[in-house]
């Protein structure tokens, strides 16, 4: 699939934003006053307005991007729309509170927080629903999207917040993330387009005669199908670029909360830990796209 | 309304016959142009005469070899559109309702003006039958040329898919797939028609016709293909044949 930058920066920043929106609505500790309340839920409120913004950069029509919120009985994607702006406005409510009062709601924290969860989990469903892609059909890949989101959002947390323990759970819960993100590679493996039982002789019905290769393609320039879902320039670097996921992404992290909780360093310092994380997921997210096989590529003579 | 509706009355589509299609790509050229200069916005090209020319088709043609294990290759020339599927995922996916399967004849069609251009119905088709139009920035697909299949202003054997309308070998035909007294019901039954990548769950009405086989017994000794050898009686010619046979 092709990786498009709006659709990568979308799910990695909406996922940063939605994790921190999540871990405040649930109380996470953050002292200092009006001041740092408003900042650290710009942070997260602005995450995820700019991820929903970068995705509508990639629509043909993005002034009927409102149409978006009218098909949730059936569309994952409808569903993505109406979760995110619903939490924000209920986590805008909640911010206001605690700002002007200083007071936390807890029952505005407890809507924002499921709000949260459900907005990520909608966003991995638009791409685990999909029967074309076989490498994204998978339960795993709301786990993942939902650990990363946890994960990148608690070290954004843990860099504002006063939590005692924040750098220890925080190593826990970025290890956790890529742990499941292990297991997701794993499968992706082995779960090929020929895996999954789709191959040129069940695209053209002709198996039963024999061995089927495409011959020629229909027109000799490139078209929509083999720009969006038959791009394999984006693999091309793949194994760098997972090297890169995984430092960025998870060693870096782990070693600067490691310092940080070990040293007593301010926690600020965490912040480079999430946009080191930040940094390594998209790389992950690139490879999410690109690596993925669709389906239409077994009329094009690829895979 | 992206939800599916109840199985339509009829469902129209097309059968398509790969024994007889030659790959001269006529239904597609002819749907180009029917789709170019109807109801709806333009198929567009981008440097249509230029080096890099691209634009959406609703239709392509590709070309196989298949190779059986026994005997030489053959080659399969591919038409493909959309194949207005009873379980089409490009349309519970879309989230604006422009993505619509009809209840009256099970066509699934675009609102070009609900269309947002996110491309995630081309995404969830298996079959690369939808294309984002490069100029007008919505998708593009098969209407089964719904403009034509109801219009009272075109004579009555116009009353039919372009493609089908043009093909110069019959290889294309349109019909009622509910109704088993139909051309295409009765095709299919006849010629054992198939779905395209059944694995995916889309229940295509669409119907390709496989090639019928190819005569394969060949003699396969010398000693066979010599005695398969016409012999001269008589005359003249019977004389030479004789004779060269002598000399070996």
């Amino acid at each position: 699939m092709h990786p498009a930058v709006s659709v990568i920066f979308f799910t990695v920043a909406s996922g940063a934003g939605f994790g921190l929106i999540f871990l405040l609505g649930s109380g996470f500790p953050v002292g200092g006053g009006a001041g740092r309340a408003f900042f650290v839920s710009l942070i997260g409120g602005g995450l995820a307005v700019a991820g929903l913004v970068s995705s509508t950069f990639h629509l043909g029509h993005p002034e009927r991007a409102w149409r978006a919120l009218s098909q949730w009985r059936s569309s994952w994607l409808s569903r993505e729309g109406i979760a995110a702006i619903a939490t924000l406005i209920v986590f805008g409510f909640y911010a206001l509170i605690w700002m002007v009062t200083g007071e936390r709601s807890t029952l505005l924290g407890a809507l924002s927080a499921a709000g949260a969860a459900v907005s990520v989990f909608t966003t991995s469903m638009i791409y685990a629903q999909l029967k074309t892609v076989p490498q994204w059909q998978s339960r795993l890949t709301p786990v993942v999207y939902l650990g990363f989101a946890l994960a990148s959002g608690w070290l954004i947390a843990a860099s504002f917040g006063n939590s005692d323990s924040s750098e220890i759970w925080g190593i826990m819960l970025v290890v956790l993330a890529w742990a499941a993100k292990w297991a997701w590679w794993a499968r992706a493996a082995r779960t090929r387009l020929g895996d999954a039982g789709s191959t040129p002789e069940t695209a053209t019905g002709l198996g039963f005669i024999g061995k089927v290769r495409l011959l020629e393609r229909p027109h000799t320039g490139e078209n929509y199908l083999t720009r969006e879902m038959v791009h394999r320039i984006g693999r091309k670097h793949a194994r760098i670029l997972r090297l890169v996921a995984l430092v960025l992404g998870c060693l870096v992290p782990v070693a600067i909360l490691t310092l940080v909780g070990m040293t007593g360093a301010p926690a600020f310092l965490n912040l480079l830990a999430a946009a080191s994380m930040i940094a390594g997921l998209l790389a992950e997210r690139w490879l999410f796209f690109s690596e993925a096989e669709h389906a239409v590529s077994l009329y094009y003579g690829h895979r | 309304m992206t939800s599916l509706p109840a199985p339509p009355e009829k469902r129209l589509g097309l059968v398509i016959d790969l024994d007889t299609c030659v790959g001269c790509h006529a239904c597609a050229v002819n749907c180009k142009e029917w789709n170019t200069g109807a109801g709806a916005s333009p198929l567009s090209d981008v440097d249509a005469y230029g080096a890099d020319a691209s634009g959406a088709w609703l239709n392509r043609i590709h070309t196989f070899e298949v190779t059986p294990r026994d005997a030489p290759a053959q080659i399969v020339h591919f038409p493909k559109s959309c194949l207005h599927c009873d379980d089409a995922p490009c349309v519970t996916v879309c989230p604006t309702g422009a993505s619509h399967k009809r209840g009256e004849d099970g066509i699934v069609l675009v609102t070009e003006d609900l269309c947002i251009g996110c491309g995630l119905c081309a995404w969830a088709c298996p079959y690369g039958a939808r294309e984002m139009d490069p100029v007008e920035n919505v998708m593009k697909k098969c209407t089964l040329c719904v403009d034509r299949i109801y219009s009272d202003a075109l004579p009555e054997e116009d009353r039919i898919p372009a493609c089908v309308r043009t093909c110069p070998s019959s290889a294309r035909h349109f019909g009622d797939f509910n109704d088993p007294e139909s051309n295409v019901s009765r095709l299919v039954a006849e010629r054992g028609g198939i779905d395209l990548m059944p694995e995916m769950g889309t229940r295509p009405v669409n119907k390709y016709l496989p090639p019928r086989p190819k005569t394969t017994e060949r003699p396969s000794s010398a000693a066979a293909r010599q005695a398969e050898m016409p012999k001269a009686e008589g005359g003249f010619l019977g004389w030479l044949d004789a004779a060269l046979e002598k000399l070996g």
